[in-house]
């Protein structure tokens, strides 16, 4: 009571002698230091990020080659752009991404959920699940890359012994070289390395919904198959998007695990299109049409991302607490 | 009277019931778990046995699952690689600093945006969620050439700035996260006490945001730590490579028809040691600074 008193005192004091000009200064004070506490955050995104990929796109109304020192560096306006949309090469790394984006998604959605699901509960051995669902996710990816490699080596894999320890296949099979197995085999030590993150994301989700739902719900007569589509589906939805967004973005973004496996081959058969983009850049020097690759991508990026938070409804919030 | 009764009847049956399919759900629950642990770490565990495996062991058809006797001298051979322990420097070097020049521009950031209203800080957090997002290849052109031009490839700096971009968000989103939850009272009674708004930050603040500090810290190291793209493109000299770099490239170490597999997964063992400690003792903290930013709202 004291308090309340103190303070509604200190504010009829304030009431008095002029409350808005008091509260405005601090609101000043507050923008001052509020845009001086941001601005090295600021100015390292706007160097870094901003202005680079203003270059970048500058740069892709260009010829530009560094093959040769002094080579012409005309100004072509949108023709990369139009070459783009007749690059073969593009198309098939937009396939190769697509399809392990789409299929290493989906299946990481599903075994997510599925696994989140199942050890939403107290049980002996927890934190050992908890520790071991962290390794795959804090592993480097070049090192799954390349301890997937050594699995699947032709001659010595671990990967053949076991399949054929089990009779599934009679002779070994050479995994990065046929491109219809590569392509699989990425997949596979993709959902390997993502699946785990995804489960832990949907478990915080989860963890979040209230128990005395799920009692209503089972004093109703609810089966478990209702309770999971009419509770558990909808309240998990914000979670599910914001994962989903940011694990298809991570596949659209792949690079090491491509480029360590195979770099892209057999051929360029598993070249996925940021492989492809830098392949552009640092093979062929191309740096006017790996430039408009690179736009091309950041675009596909944006699209993605608008399409989940503006049509999907994906929550942002998280950042905006 | 009825009415209450039958609840209880209801209720008594369910124990029994309960029961069976409890021991039996138990057991595939057990069954499932123990498979799921199995799938997260078996490649990891392959490539620790790999590691200790001496050169013929390696390459035996059949294979043998265990190294027997184990031998280091995989181990061994990557330490007396100058390559090798440099690129371990230049990992500890690249993470760290970016680490801490991340926390410390994104720990103010986050303080300004849990705290403060300040004009474009709508704009800031769109920014802020678009370089979450933001491919690395869209810049590399760019920086590549500038770097160049600057003469800054093969500097530290040129792994440094782009590792500090793109952990600032999660040290944003994490910190925001922690500092939003932190009573604001105690900081308006030491603003009451005299204390200007930067004392109140750090006096109060940051030793209640420690511990989250601390998580972010974890995640922005690992991320750094695993950073390949900038490095394969940065870093041409030898003894400036990177760990994850170094890794990658490892078979042009050795002219052998085979790849040097022992020597690789024993580096690997080692490159992903300090991540594997770290989630280890820090799983908690890890978890709940992972899943802060995506599942509040």
């Amino acid at each position: 009571m004291a308090t309340t008193a103190r303070v509604s005192g200190r504010l009829a004091v304030a009431g008095l002698f002029g409350a808005r000009g008091q509260r405005s200064a601090q609101e000043r004070a507050d923008a001052r230091l509020g845009l001086l506490l941001s601005a090295p955050a600021i100015a390292t995104i706007l160097l870094i990020a901003v202005i680079p990929l203003a270059g970048t796109i500058w740069d892709s109304l260009f010829r530009l080659s560094l093959r040769f020192e002094n080579a012409p560096r005309p100004f072509v306006g949108l023709d990369n752009y139009v070459s783009v949309l007749s690059d073969g090469a593009w198309y098939n790394a937009l396939s190769v991404t697509g399809m392990v984006a789409g299929v290493s998604v989906a299946v990481d959605l599903v075994l997510g959920m599925i696994i989140a699901l199942l050890i939403n509960r107290n049980f002996r051995g927890r934190g050992i699940v908890r520790a071991s669902v962290l390794v795959p996710w804090a592993l480097t990816t070049v090192v799954s890359a390349k301890m997937w490699a050594w699995i699947y080596d032709g001659r010595y894999g671990v990967a053949n012994d076991l399949l054929m320890r089990l009779g599934v296949i009679d002779s070994p099979i050479i995994f990065l070289v046929r491109p219809e197995v590569t392509i699989w085999a990425m997949i596979v030590a993709e959902i390997w390395k993502t699946t785990p993150f995804m489960a832990l994301l949907l478990l915080a989700g989860l963890q979040l919904i209230s128990q005395e739902l799920y009692d209503a719900a089972g004093l109703d007569g609810a089966s478990r198959w209702q309770t999971f589509w009419r509770i558990t589906l909808p309240l998990l939805k914000p979670t599910i998007l914001v994962a989903l967004l940011f694990r298809t973005i991570d596949a659209v973004r792949m690079f090491d695990l491509p480029r360590v496996l195979t770099n892209g081959g057999p051929g360029k058969s598993a070249e996925t299109v940021v492989l492809y983009t830098y392949n552009t850049f640092f093979t062929s020097l191309n740096f006017g049409y790996g430039s408009t690759l690179a736009v091309m991508i950041f675009l596909l990026v944006m699209v993605i991302s608008f399409i989940f938070i503006k049509v999907l409804g994906a929550p942002t919030q998280g950042a905006r607490r | 009277m009825t009415a209450p009764a039958m609840p209880m009847t209801g209720r008594s049956a369910v124990p029994a019931r309960r029961k069976r399919s409890e021991l039996y759900g138990g057991i595939g629950f057990y069954a499932f778990v123990i498979g799921f642990v199995v799938f997260c770490l078996a490649p990891f565990v392959w490539t620790f046995l790999t590691s200790l495996k001496g050169p013929t062991t390696i390459y035996e058809v059949p294979i043998k699952y265990l190294p027997s006797p184990p031998d280091l001298i995989n181990y061994r051979q990557i330490f007396e690689l100058d390559r090798f322990r440099w690129a371990l420097l230049n990992s500890v070097i690249v993470a760290s600093s970016a680490t801490a020049i991340s926390l410390v521009f994104g720990a103010i950031c986050a303080y300004a945006i849990a705290r403060l209203n300040f004009p474009f800080k709508n704009l800031l957090l769109a920014l802020v969620l678009a370089i979450a997002m933001f491919p690395g290849i869209a810049i590399i052109g760019p920086l590549f050439r500038q770097f160049n031009a600057w003469g800054l490839t093969n500097n530290y700096l040129s792994l440094i700035l782009p590792n500090v971009t793109f952990t600032l968000p999660i040290c944003i989103w994490t910190l925001t996260a922690f500092f939003s939850d932190l009573p604001g009272e105690l900081e308006e009674s030491a603003r009451v006490d005299g204390c200007t708004r930067l004392q109140a930050f750090y006096k109060i603040m940051v030793p209640l945001a420690a511990p989250g500090v601390f998580t972010a810290a974890i995640l922005l190291f690992i991320q750094a730590w695993n950073e390949f793209l900038f490095a394969r493109t940065f870093m041409s000299q030898p003894n400036r490579l990177t760990a994850t770099v170094a890794i990658a490239q490892f078979e042009g170490a050795d002219i052998a028809s085979q790849y040097p597999w022992g020597q690789i997964t024993a580096a690997s063992i080692v490159i992903t040691l300090p991540l594997v400690v770290l989630v280890l003792l820090f799983q908690r903290r890890i978890i709940s600074g992972l899943t802060a930013g995506a599942v509040k709202g």
